[in-house]
C-alpha cells in the first residue's frame, strides 16, 4: 500500500502561494513587462492564482499565458501511445520577463522543452522558473528561482500536487511506494 | 495521461471506433494553434522520414500532406508514379520494400485501386496512411470535414449532413458516411440514381431524392466534385443538365428553413455542382476545410507515430 505524506494543506498552499506571488513580483523587479506562462495542466491553474494574487496587490493586469510542452519533449521518439496533447496560447513574450509556472520540479525535462519552446515564440529578456514544490531528482542542470517547498522524494515516489478548478481541494501530497 | 492508439496505419474510418475518432478530432485542436505561429514548426517527429507515394495525381492533399509533415519537422520525399520506376511497371509491394530498405517510417499513399493502403499496410512495418483509395475511402477528408462541422456546429451527434452528387465514385462520400454515423450524425445522400451505389441504405443513410429535399432537410450540404474524368461512362446527359437539376445555387439555398453550411472537398466545378456565388458566399465553409486538413493530417502523424498499443507504456514523467 502507498503512504502519503501531506507536504501542503490547504491553508499551507494559500500562504505558500502568497508568498511565491511576492517573491515573482520582487525577483522581476516589478510588474512592468512581467509574464506568466502555465505548463499545462496544473501549472495552467496555479499561474492564475499567482496573477490574481498579484494582480490585487499591485493593481497590474498581468498578461498571462499556457504552454502544452508535448510536441517538445525528448522522449517522445520512444513512449509508446502518444500523450494528450494541451492547448498553448502565449502572448506576446519579445524583450519580457517571462515566469515559468509548473507545480512540481524534478528532472528538469519540462523545463528544458518549455526553454525550446519559448525560443520559437520570441526572445524573453528573462526567464524565471517558479514551482510550488521542488522534488529533487535533476537529470538535467537546471535549477528553480522561486520554490513553495521543497520534498526529498525518492526515483520510485510521485508528488501529487491537487488544485481546486480541477480536484475540487488545494493539497499537495508525498506518495511513497507502490 | 496516454492516448487510446490508432494502430499501425489508418486506411480508413471503418475499422475506427467513435472513440478513436473523437481522439483525432480532439488532437487536431491543439495542431491548429501550431500553424498560427509565427515560426510554424514544432519538433514532435524530428529524425522521422516520411514517403508522400501517388499514383494519383493530387494538388490540395498532398500539399497539405506535406505541409503538416514539415510543421512536426519530418522529413518528406516525394514519388508521384510519373517519372518514377512505377511507370517501368514495378509493383506496389516492391517499390514500397525499396523505400523501406531506405529506413523509412511512415507512408502516406494515394491509390487508384482500392484497398491499395490496407494491402502496403499489412506488408510493410512502416506506418501507412491512406490518402485515398480508389472508390473505397479518404479518412483525413471525412475527418477534416467532421472537424470543420464540429468546429461550426459545437457537435457531431444529431446533425444532419447531406452529400450531395456523385456518391459510387466518391471515396469522400464513404468516409463521411462512416466517420458521420459513429459519432451519431443523420447522413442523407442526394444525386442522380445513376450516381447512387445500389443498396446505399444498408449504409445506415436516407436518400434524398432532389437537391431541394436534400436543402429543406439538412444543417450542412457536403458538395461532391463531379468527378469529369470518371463521366465516360454515361452516368449523366450533360453537365448543363446535371447543374440544371442537382447544382447547388442561390436561388436554392435561399428557400432553405435553416442556416446552412456548405462544405466541398475541392476541386471544384463552379458552375456545375456548384455556383461560384455560393462556394464564395457566407454559408461556404470551404477554405477553413483546407485550413482543418493540416490540422488533422498532424494529428493522424502524431498519434500513428506513437507506435502499436501494446509498447511499453512510457506516459509522463511521472512525478
Amino acid at each position: 500500500m502507498p503512504s502519503r505524506t501531506p507536504l501542503l494543506d490547504d491553508r499551507a498552499f494559500g500562504r505558500t502561494l502568497a508568498r511565491m506571488a511576492s517573491e515573482v513580483v520582487e525577483r522581476s523587479g516589478g510588474t512592468e513587462e512581467l509574464v506568466l506562462v502555465g505548463i499545462q495542466r496544473r501549472g495552467v491553474e496555479l499561474a492564475d492564482r499567482l496573477k490574481r494574487l498579484i494582480d490585487a496587490s499591485e493593481g497590474s493586469n498581468l498578461p498571462c499565458g499556457k504552454l502544452d510542452i508535448t510536441l517538445y519533449r525528448d522522449d517522445l521518439q520512444t513512449i509508446g501511445p502518444r500523450p494528450i496533447v494541451g492547448e498553448t496560447s502565449l502572448p506576446d513574450l519579445d524583450g519580457k520577463t517571462v515566469v515559468i509556472v509548473d507545480d512540481v520540479l524534478y528532472t528538469g525535462r519540462t523545463v528544458r522543452a518549455a526553454l525550446d519552446e519559448f525560443a520559437d515564440f520570441g526572445r524573453p529578456r528573462r526567464v524565471l522558473l517558479c514551482v510550488l514544490i521542488d522534488r529533487g531528482g535533476r537529470e538535467l542542470p537546471i535549477q528553480a528561482d522561486i520554490v513553495g517547498t521543497s520534498a526529498s522524494a525518492g526515483p520510485g515516489d510521485r508528488v501529487d500536487v491537487f488544485v481546486s478548478e480541477l480536484d475540487g481541494r488545494d493539497a499537495a501530497e508525498l506518495v511513497r511506494g507502490k | 495521461m496516454s492516448a487510446p492508439s490508432l494502430g499501425k496505419d489508418l486506411v480508413g474510418l471503418e475499422p475506427l471506433s467513435a472513440e478513436q475518432i473523437e481522439l483525432i478530432l480532439d488532437t487536431a485542436e491543439p495542431f491548429k494553434e501550431v500553424s498560427e505561429r509565427a515560426i510554424k514548426k514544432v519538433p514532435a517527429l524530428r529524425g522521422k522520414t516520411i514517403v508522400n507515394l501517388f499514383f494519383e495525381a493530387s494538388t490540395r492533399t498532398r500539399i497539405s500532406f506535406e505541409f503538416a509533415e514539415k510543421r512536426l519537422s519530418a522529413d518528406t520525399v516525394n514519388v508521384a508514379a510519373v517519372g518514377s520506376s512505377v511507370s517501368k511497371g514495378e509493383t506496389l509491394v516492391d517499390t514500397a520494400r525499396n523505400l523501406e530498405a531506405m529506413r523509412i517510417d511512415m507512408v502516406v499513399i494515394r491509390h487508384g485501386s482500392s484497398g491499395a493502403a490496407q494491402f502496403l499496410g499489412q506488408r510493410i512495418r512502416s506506418n501507412v496512411i491512406n490518402a485515398g483509395d480508389g472508390k473505397h475511402e479518404h479518412p483525413t477528408q471525412g475527418l477534416l470535414d467532421m472537424l470543420t462541422l464540429r468546429d461550426r456546429f459545437k457537435r457531431i451527434e444529431g446533425l444532419k449532413v447531406a452529400i450531395c452528387g456523385d456518391i459510387l465514385h466518391s471515396r469522400v462520400a464513404r468516409s463521411n458516411i462512416w466517420g458521420l454515423t459513429k459519432l451519431g450524425a443523420e447522413v442523407g445522400v442526394c444525386g442522380p440514381a445513376s450516381l447512387l451505389p445500389r443498396n446505399v441504405q444498408e449504409l445506415g443513410v436516407t436518400i434524398l431524392p432532389r437537391i431541394e429535399d436534400a436543402i429543406q432537410w439538412a444543417d450542412a450540404l457536403n458538395v461532391l466534385r463531379l468527378q469529369l474524368e470518371r463521366m465516360e461512362g454515361g452516368f449523366l446527359p450533360s453537365l448543363r443538365e446535371y447543374n440544371r437539376v442537382f447544382g447547388v445555387t442561390s436561388e436554392r439555398l435561399a428557400r432553405a428553413p435553416k442556416d446552412l453550411i456548405i462544405l466541398h472537398p475541392g476541386p471544384m466545378n463552379r458552375g456545375v455542382e456548384i455556383d461560384s456565388d455560393v462556394a464564395d458566399g457566407p454559408h461556404s465553409v470551404i477554405l477553413p476545410q483546407v485550413t482543418n486538413g493540416v490540422a488533422v493530417r498532424m494529428a493522424v502523424l502524431y498519434l500513428l507515430a506513437g507506435g502499436s498499443p501494446d509498447w511499453a507504456q512510457g506516459g509522463d514523467e511521472s512525478r
